[in-house]
């Protein structure tokens, strides 16, 4: 049996102009383009929602198929902090250093009951949401979620990051954002 | 006493120390006894050293809070023989106010650790241990969370509110 891969599917190009030997559209979406389709996550997975991250990024779900396949253990050259699981208090200031880490753009993404609301840890000890320390872009219920959620999560980070303007990083918005949360 | 029982221990201990034994039970088999701060560390030794009696492995010490007793933290020492096969529990009830009580760092390496999380939950200060920090929380958290007086929940906890669910 002989296959030709035919149906593998190509992003199709931004709205433009298009004429004969040229194209032309704004560089907010080319970039929004090139970078909604190589997003290297660094997962900071600490519990169960961990455990389905690795199904997420093994050959049955694959999160490579959408431009990830190369995970960043540094947060040095990460786009997308993906944090997996409860996040204790103690264990806060750890999160948010390696946040602070990562250069800008950067995206955050909770998955999971814990990293969004605490989870079934309502207690002293757990931090109740990582959105009290560090800014959220996408959250992703379940406990844990399954693969699938993981997948729709990161498409809404990859809209977020397709759609997002060039100048959103400078704006006086996003600044006081960070400024409520202590970051500078 | 190549097979100790608890019987014959309350005999070897009550012979030492006489009063300071106090409220002796069994519950589930497992002798169970009080005593005061100013001999546990020599009881500690003795159960330890004492040829008899041998118990040579020091499984937990914790405490537990009782708010409406005037010596309101009882501190618990669990022991194990390994050559008896018998286990003993030893509760000192001390004042709330003063948790103090020595420490047992001296006897076992092991009661190292565990004074820290007994500090760390329930604020008991256990005199000349080497490093008393807290080991599990965070070191800004200010409360000893076990005490009954601090509540479980965390206030900052919003999605739990009662509005959310019509009450």
């Amino acid at each position: 049996m002989f296959y030709i891969m035919s149906d593998i599917n190509i992003v199709d190009a931004p709205p433009g102009i298009e004429g004969s030997g040229f194209f032309a559209t704004s560089l907010d979406k080319v970039i929004g383009l090139a970078r909604s389709h190589s997003l290297w996550p660094l997962p900071f997975a600490t519990s169960c929602c961990g455990i389905e991250f690795m199904a997420t990024m093994g050959s049955h779900y694959d999160l490579g198929r959408f431009g990830s396949e190369r995970l960043s253990f540094s947060p040095r050259q990460a786009d997308l902090l993906m944090v997996m699981g409860t996040i204790a208090k103690k264990m806060s200031p750890v999160l948010k250093q390696v946040y602070l880490q990562m250069a800008e753009p950067r995206w955050v993404m909770a998955v999971g009951a814990c990293a969004s609301s605490g989870g079934i840890f309502d207690t002293y000890s757990v931090l109740q949401g990582i959105d009290e320390i560090i800014p959220v872009d996408v959250y992703v219920p379940g406990c844990p979620p399954r693969p699938e959620a993981i997948l729709d999560g990161f498409g809404k980070i990859q809209e977020l990051v397709r759609n997002e303007s060039g100048r959103r990083r400078d704006s006086d918005q996003y600044k006081e954002m960070l400024a409520s949360y202590g970051i500078l | 006493m190549a097979e100790a029982n608890n019987h014959d221990l309350i005999q070897l201990l009550s012979a030492r120390f006489g009063d300071k034994i106090i409220n002796v039970q069994e519950p589930y088999g497992l002798l169970t006894f009080e005593t005061t701060k100013d001999v546990i560390i020599d009881l500690l030794k003795f159960l330890k050293e004492d040829a008899t009696a041998n118990f040579n492995f020091l499984t937990d010490i914790t405490a537990v809070h009782y708010p409406e007793k005037k010596h309101g933290i009882a501190v618990v020492y669990h022991l194990h023989s390994m050559v008896n096969k018998v286990r003993v529990r030893v509760k000192v009830f001390i004042d709330e106010h003063h948790p103090n009580i020595p420490t047992a760092t001296n006897l076992w390496n092991a009661a190292n650790w565990m004074e820290r999380e007994t500090y760390d939950l329930f604020g008991v200060k256990f005199e000349g241990h080497p490093d008393l920090r807290r080991i599990l929380n965070m070191d800004e958290l200010g409360v000893h969370p076990m005490l009954k007086q601090y509540p479980l929940e965390d206030p900052n906890r919003v999605d739990k509110k009662d509005e959310y669910f019509g009450r």
